[in-house]
């Protein structure tokens, strides 16, 4: 098994005339994803990247059974996408869009029902099970088929991971990029959730920054109820305070959200925490053999 | 985005929230001018994007026209250096001349995004002119929160909780439970990340005012809040970042001799992060974005070469979709056309790797490849003892 992503997903790509939506269907698909259609408003009875095309969320669920939802539009209109993937009840919908107004994430998320469609993003990499299903725009090449599960605000340094992993014949067995926007629609502590009850996954990752309390809550999360290692990292040591960090959530206020803090709160859970960025694969591959 | 306080009440009170009549003053004739037509007294109040000015002297109060004078002369023009500004301080262009109100309480109110939950938040607290950090860590129980159900949107119990908390009572709890659902209004309808108002008053007269305001506007809404980008006040940023923000480059001006460019707002901290572990410091941070293309990198090496501190570049790219070769060779043009000196330290990683390290060392030209970050901070600091300072 892995989580959110895999043999069973059926995907469809809400964008997928525009260039990113093509560019990025067919790089799913070409992963080994079952894309099964595309939505784009106006367009339904075309075919695009070898699929066909749906006006509608909910027609491309009627004649396909898509049930994973990857969105790639402007930011203005992410948080409508996600909203119709909702209300389509996909099981899971996807963005990578960055710069959605955080009013927009905070509206969508209040359309969610107690048990509806997981929301993963925006302004993420999106998700991948190696070997299985990508649903995101991270070079799938990098990936090992495995047991340590990934989880990340960032997209690069996931990349960075992820490479220090299969360098190291350490494989994946779902990588999440969660988002750097402060409102965002999964959250660390639902990943580890997923993490904890999934038998494919051994062991974690997670890579945190400056800002916000959600590493914290994760840390209080490891401490009760994850029994699998975890190996950190906190990017944001050095950033100057009051300042964003490129991401919209990156910033430390008023001595809330310090990547001192987040250290300390997962260290006292057990977890390892590495200072630097390069010290994420060795980490794991000690906790590993240890 | 941020907004001056005159800027910041002038919206709020569009949104019903009551403020002290003010005018904004650009030279001492104008405050002057403002303070005539207000009515002695006034307080005379520095606009920089930055708390903590009354500490600093920058808000007087000005009983005659020769104090509104004396006072004007002396905050415009001066640089204020407040707990917020960093030792350089702020230089002071513009002045709010604001009717003197009778004061009878100070509180505190703001509204910001809690990212926990995910919605609307109210923080309240009966000390106001005190920072809230403080009241949190000092005296936690005197903090009133509301969270606030972004499609209900403030509910009048939540306002009237809110008001028998802070101690209001007859016209002043009328006057602020409707202060509170006004400036509810305000944080949603202007897209704010944040607003907060330190200290909320309430005159002997019974009203309830803003005094103060800081405003905070979400950068990714700007686009449907035309007036509020309108506003943007280009002096209260640093030179080097507004010009990388013509270019849609993320970069922050910091104060150590390494300049990086990295691809991706994580990789990028972790870069700092890493370089400060070696035993250098960095001198900014720089997310070139997902696509590095040629004339990103070639923007990214002004912005960076602009700076005098810089001594070395560390170039630390994931190419994930974007190639290695395609970027080496977008480097090395960028390099040529615009005739860098500077020593560069180079991490890459990702598809077609092999072909780009050729393509840099066969170029001609001073590069120093890495393998792997630690690697890459370890040259960084190896080719830091070699350059001059
Ligand atoms: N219009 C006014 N009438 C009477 N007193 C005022 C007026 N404006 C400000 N004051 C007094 O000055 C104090 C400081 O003002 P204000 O809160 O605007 O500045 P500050 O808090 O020092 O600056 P910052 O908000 O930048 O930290 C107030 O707490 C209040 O006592
Ligand atoms: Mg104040």
């Amino acid at each position: 098994m892995s989580v959110l992503v895999g043999n069973e997903t059926r995907l469809v790509v809400q964008g997928i005339t525009g260039r990113e939506g093509a560019f990025h269907a067919e790089a799913c698909r070409d992963y080994g994803t079952n894309l099964v259609a595309g939505v784009v408003p106006g367009k339904g009875g075309q075919t695009a990247v070898g699929v066909p095309v749906f006006d509608t969320v909910a027609e491309a669920v009627e004649k396909t059974g898509a049930n994973v939802g990857f969105v790639l539009v402007p930011p203005p209109f992410c948080a409508d996408a996600y909203a119709e993937a909702v209300d389509a009840g996909l099981d899971l919908v996807v963005s990578i869009t960055e710069g959605v107004p955080t009013r927009d994430m905070v509206r969508v998320m209040r359309t969610v029902p107690p048990g509806g469609t997981r929301i993963l993003g925006p302004n993420c990499p999106g998700v991948i099970s190696p070997g299985k299903a990508k649903v995101g725009i991270m070079p799938g090449f990098i990936h090992k088929e495995g047991h340590v599960g990934v989880v990340s605000r960032s997209g690069t340094l996931t990349y960075e991971a992820v490479h220090q992993l299969s360098e190291r014949g350490i494989g994946q067995s779902t990588c999440v990029g969660i988002g750097g926007d402060p409102v965002i629609g999964t959250n660390f502590v639902d990943v580890l959730e997923l993490f904890a009850a999934d038998e494919d996954t051994g062991a974690v990752i997670l890579i945190g920054e400056i800002g916000g309390g959600a590493e914290e809550e994760a840390a209080d999360f490891i401490r009760r109820e994850l029994k699998k290692p975890v190996v950190a990292f906190i990017a944001g040591q050095t950033a100057p305070p009051g300042r964003r960090m490129g991401h919209a959530g990156a910033i430390v206020m008023g001595g809330q959200g310090t990547a001192a803090g987040k250290m300390e709160a997962l260290r006292s859970a057990g977890c390892t925490v590495v200072e630097s960025p390069a010290e994420m694969g060795a980490a794991m591959e000690a906790r590993l053999q240890g | 985005m941020n907004l001056h306080e005159h800027q910041a009440k002038a919206l709020l009170a569009e949104y019903g929230v009551p403020i002290p009549r003010g005018k904004v003053a650009f030279s001492v004739d104008e405050a002057v001018a403002a303070a005539s037509e207000l009515g002695l007294p006034v307080v005379v109040k520095a606009q920089i994007h930055a708390g903590g000015r009354g500490k600093a002297g920058g808000v007087r109060l000005a009983r005659t026209e020769d104090e509104v004078r004396a006072a004007a002369d002396a905050i415009l023009g001066a640089t204020l250096v407040t707990k917020q500004t960093g030792p350089e301080g702020r230089l002071v262009r513009r002045l709010l001349v604001e009717e003197g109100v009778a004061i009878a309480r100070e509180l505190y109110v703001s509204f910001i995004i809690d990212r926990s939950t995910g919605r609307p938040m109210c923080v309240a607290s009966a000390a106001g002119g005190m920072d809230i950090e403080e009241v949190a860590a000092e005296t936690p129980e005197k903090i009133l929160t509301v969270t606030v159900d972004p499609a209900m949107g403030m509910q009048p119990f939540q306002a009237r909780r809110l008001a028998f908390g802070l101690g209001f009572e007859g016209q002043v709890f009328r006057n602020g439970t409707k202060f509170l659902t006004a400036l509810y209004r305000a944080f949603e309808g202007l897209d704010a990340s944040q607003v907060e108002i330190n200290p909320m008053l309430v005159t002997e007269g019974g009203d309830v005012l803003a005094l103060d305001a800081k405003v905070s506007v979400d950068d990714s809404a700007l686009f449907r809040q035309p007036q509020v980008a309108a506003l943007r006040d280009i002096h209260e940023e640093s030179p080097l970042e507004v010009e990388a923000s013509k270019h849609r480059l993320s970069y922050i001006k910091l104060d150590g001799s390494v300049g990086c460019m990295v691809n991706g707002a994580g990789l990028a901290m972790a870069t700092m992060d890493i370089v400060k572990l070696a035993g250098a410091s960095p001198a900014n941070f720089l997310d070139v974005g997902g696509g590095a293309s040629a004339e990103q990198i070639e923007n990214a090496f002004r912005i960076l070469s602009s700076d005098p501190e810089v001594r070395l570049v560390l170039i630390n790219i994931f190419g994930g979709i974007l190639r290695c070769d395609r970027l080496a060779k977008g480097l090395i043009a960028a390099v040529r056309k615009l005739g860098v000196t500077l020593p560069i330290v180079i991490r890459m990683e990702g598809t077609n790797v092999e072909l780009a390290r050729r393509m840099l060392e066969e170029s001609g030209l001073d590069f120093t490849t890495a393998d792997g970050m630690r690697d890459a901070a370890e040259q960084v600091v190896r080719k830091l003892e070699a350059v001059p300072a």
